[in-house]
């Protein structure tokens, strides 16, 4: 059946959370296979639902590599997003839609992407959520990257995940916009953040990359926006999946499973919500400075200022790598110039031996250039991108602890509020007036169920936040640790190749005669 | 005489980090060497058994200007038109660092007091590399001087050597610098004129073609490799911010290594691109100076012509020809002789240096490997606080290491 199809190198392998990756050559998956015929539905397993055959004919299926290994049917992970009006576009856009073979579950095939990326991916295998009954057994890939529509050109993203018995099926392929996945967060964070919850913060918009994108400029850096923007949506759904809370949330569900999204609009920058957005921000930092709580708790006391810390620590400590993944770009391009030179200089030279010599030198420089391209581009995916996660994963705790401290200021403003009503009353009551009387009454009735509320939602929101603390932390440590031994590893394989590449030029310097 | 020259050059070996040669009857080493903000004092030690000398063991002071009035008096002295002078030592940069530490004590209050010391350190490291620099710079030019046959004995070498006042008396004064200036733009006026001459003679031509290419690739590959190591230079500086960041637990011999790596290649690499960027300008010079005696002889040929055709001072024309083509004739041996020494001293720099730097790469890169590791290791233990599990990240580095070795 595979030869049917005839698998172009970039192939999803039989690891699920194995994702495509641009190779900074366009934003059309390169495996590009012309389609002669619509692919003949395939014997899936039924719970695949066929995702609606548009009439240009790429199949859209689902493929549950778990359940059938000898699928090998190819997987249309074009899928036309159900967007209607976008549909017609897709179709007649330029390059056939991409298309990714599916591998026997057994092989896998060699990539073309990047090995650190690999690596990290693989590291999400296997982690077990404490909490849950399950086993945490979810892969998420963000993949495929793909432009579509003629005007307004924008960028699809799709992902795959697999087996969680809460899920109707083992495995789905959806496409999603940027602006679902803002979408997404703006209902998360409405819902559960100020009760408590810390919601990861979804990747920032950026109008430079996406104007670039959107013009087609098919450089370098435009590749490297979108593969940057790839990375850090995939890590945002993980880092969302991974929170049990959030993970039962129906806009979750919804986001991960269903074809359709409503049209998240209210995400853009300049719209009517975005501004309100704003507005709010201000106000909360105003009020923020202005509440002064009595906090009786000292775990708070001493968490708040470690996290106030941690903060600062990893903003400088983000700014410095990230002087270094440009200094180390820069000593790459310098190296690569200096190779050339060399190379030259080898070349003008008259005695064979040290002509010889310098040509084998320029070599080696250039293989180092390639080598400190490799590294930096570790330096930057590993290191720097997790540094700024956390960073603003930490605003996110920091909001979160802000919002505990309003609730105790509303609890504490209903208090006293109360106190004045219940003052107010033993007013009225030297006063006669009965009817004033009766609604004072009521209102203090109203004002202690209030306190008692607001009492309880101060209650809870600590205790949900010494969860979350703690969950974080552990993530954190997971996290970190993770991706520390990977950049170590690179850092490391650096050394090492550079080790080779001077010790085989060193006999030939040696044999300068 | 010829032989023996042949001889002591293939003996010579000079290098940048310089070798001496056999013969001890002159020994010149700068032993230490005072910076005074902007000067540079060196002091010149000479141990020698020629009998021109009043004593056999003495030192004086010098400073840079010192060196430049008596390598402008050699490339002056006709006599030695037919030699290739050394290049004079360039002038003590300071600049760069300099401008780093001020640099940096105006940021220090962004920096805690741990941060902050390492980059002085480093920037002192730096400040240090580039005085031993100026200073092996120095010692070298005198040391080819003393090596050269003809050149050691030169007088003005010898008053440098041993006149033990202050020899500003003798320096050039600013209208002086001002001609030489001057000379310099004719010269490079003239160079284009003669490079148009036809060589008759094929070494030369060979030799002037090689040096003029190569002349310009060096020069191109000595900026480069400039570029090159400032970068990495920058590279070790952020490792340093980096783990600096990490408060009170780090222990940086990661960043030692990088930085080190960086001042390391920028004395053996760099220093060897532009120390031969020099020599070949030098080279360079002799041809000059022979081809403005090609020419001589040619114009004296045609005088000498015309002076037969209308057959007046014919003798004085024969005699000047005659000169002319003495000179040419005296230059372009000597001038064979030291192109041909120059190859070989070029080729034996370049050996050794690509060897030590190869060698010193390896190195660094074989420490740096556990420097990493036990920075990010220390690294991990501050960010991750009492939840981490020691034990556990130490078996998986150790094992990583080990795989390695």
């Amino acid at each position: 059946m595979a030869a049917e199809m005839e698998p172009p190198p970039l192939g999803d392998a039989g690891q699920t959370d194995f994702r495509e990756i641009e190779d900074g050559e366009g934003f059309f998956v390169s495996t590009v296979t012309t389609l002669e015929s619509p692919e003949p539905s395939s014997p899936d397993p039924p719970s695949m639902p066929a995702e609606g055959i548009s009439t240009n004919g790429p199949k859209q299926e689902d493929i549950s590599l778990d359940d059938d290994p000898e699928d090998l049917f190819a997987e249309a992970t074009e899928e036309v997003s159900l967007d209607s009006p976008e549909r017609e576009p897709i179709l007649s856009d330029g390059p056939s839609p991409a298309i990714t073979p599916v591998t026997p579950t057994a092989m896998l095939t060699p990539r073309m992407g990047l090995g650190t990326a690999e690596m990290f991916e693989r590291s999400l295998d296997e982690i077990e959520e404490d909490d849950s009954g399950d086993t945490f057994d979810m892969h998420i890939a963000v993949s495929d990257p793909e432009k579509v529509g003629t005007f307004n050109t924008v960028l699809m993203y799709s992902y795959i995940k697999t087996s969680m018995t809460i899920f109707s099926k083992n495995e789905t392929t959806v496409r999603r916009r940027f602006s679902d996945f803002l979408g997404l967060h703006s209902k998360l964070a409405s819902r559960y953040l100020h009760i408590g919850y810390i919601v990861p913060p979804a990747p920032e918009k950026s109008i430079v990359g996406m104007t670039k994108v959107k013009v087609g400029k098919e450089d370098l850096s435009s590749a490297e926006f979108v593969e940057k923007r790839r990375s850090a949506l995939e890590r945002y759904l993980m880092r969302t999946v991974k929170h049990p809370i959030l993970l039962k949330d129906p806009d979750v569900m919804m986001f991960l499973e269903s074809s359709e999204l409503p049209r998240a609009v209210s995400t853009q920058a300049l719209s009517g919500a975005g501004i309100l957005r704003m507005v709010n921000k201000a106000a909360d930092a105003v009020n923020k400075m202005t509440i002064k709580m009595n906090e009786s708790d000292a775990w708070f006391e001493e968490k708040h200022q470690q996290f106030e810390n941690l903060d600062l620590q990893l903003r400088k400590l983000h700014a410095s790598v990230e002087c270094l993944v440009c200094h180390r770009k820069e000593l790459s391009v310098n190296t690569a110039s200096f190779a050339k030179s060399a190379a030259m200089l080898g070349n003008s030279e008259d005695h064979t031996a040290l002509s010889r010599a310098l040509s084998q030198l320029a070599e080696v420089e250039e293989k180092i250039d390639q080598l400190h391209q490799d590294q930096a581009y570790a330096d930057f995916y590993l290191f720097s991108e997790l540094l700024g996660d956390y960073v603003r994963l930490i605003t996110a705790v920091k909001g979160v602890f802000d919002h505990r401290m309003k609730t105790w200021s509303k609890w504490q403003d209903t208090q006293l509020l109360l106190q004045k009503k219940r003052e107010a009353e033993s007013k009225l009551q030297f006063a006669n007036k009965p009817d004033k009387l009766q609604q004072a009454q009521d209102e203090i009735k109203e004002l202690e169920g209030k306190v008692q509320q607001g009492e309880k939602d101060f209650e809870l929101i600590s205790k949900t936040i010494r969860k979350e603390v703690s969950r974080f932390e552990k993530e954190r440590v997971k996290d970190f640790k993770v991706v520390i031994i990977k950049y170590l590893e690179s850092l490391v394989q650096t050394q090492q190749q550079l080790i080779k590449y001077w010790e085989a030029f060193l006999p030939e310097a040696k044999a300068i005669a | 005489m010829t032989s023996t020259i042949d001889d002591s050059d293939k003996e010579k070996a000079l290098s940048v980090s310089v070798d001496l040669n056999n013969d001890t009857s002159l020994l010149i080493d700068i032993p230490d060497a005072l910076c005074e903000r902007d000067k540079v004092k060196f002091t010149v030690h000479t141990k020698t058994t020629l009998s021109s000398f009043q004593k056999p063991d003495f030192s004086v002071p010098r400073q840079h200007e010192d060196f430049i009035w008596l390598h402008d008096a050699l490339v002056e002295t006709e006599d030695y038109a037919g030699l290739i002078i050394p290049p004079a030592p360039p002038k003590p940069d300071f600049e760069s660092p300099r401008e780093k530490m001020h640099k940096l004590g105006e940021g220090e209050a962004t920096m805690t007091k741990e941060e902050y010391t390492k980059m002085k350190q480093e920037l002192e490291a730096e400040y240090l590399a580039v005085f031993k620099k100026t200073v092996q710079v120095h010692e070298v030019f005198l040391q080819r001087l003393s090596s050269h046959p003809i050149l050691s004995k030169d007088r003005n070498f010898q008053i440098f050597l041993e006149y033990d006042q202050d020899l500003s008396v003798r320096r050039k004064n600013a209208k002086e610098t001002f001609g030489s200036f001057f000379k310099n733009m004719v010269k490079s006026a003239d160079e284009v004129i003669i490079s148009g001459i036809k060589e008759v003679d094929d070494f030369f031509e060979q030799e002037k073609t090689f040096l003029l290419d190569y002349s310009s690739k060096i020069k191109d590959s000595t900026a480069r490799a400039e570029k090159m190591t400032r970068s990495h230079k920058n590279v070790a500086d952020d490792y340093i911010h980096i783990s600096s960041t990490l408060n009170s637990l780090s222990v940086d011999d990661n960043t030692k290594v990088e930085g080190r790596v960086a001042s390391d290649q920028e004395l053996k690499l760099t220093e060897l691109l532009r120390y031969y960027m020099r020599d070949i300008q030098a080279a360079k010079d002799l041809l000059y100076r022979r081809a403005r005696t090609l020419a001589d002889y040619e114009n004296s040929n045609k005088a000498l012509d015309k002076a037969r055709l209308k057959s007046k001072a014919v003798a004085a024309a024969e005699e000047q020809q005659q000169q002319c083509l003495q000179r040419f004739n005296k230059l372009s041996e000597s001038g064979k002789r030291e192109l041909t020494s120059f190859k070989g001293r070029r080729v034996v720099a370049f050996r050794k240096n690509l060897i030590e730097m190869a060698e010193l790469e390896i190195k660094h890169a074989k420490v740096g490997q556990t420097g990493d590791s036990l920075s990010f290791y220390l690294f991990l233990y501050f960010i991750l606080g009492q939840k981490f599990t020691y034990a556990k990240l130490t078996v998986s580095l150790n094992s990583l290491e080990n795989s390695r070795k």
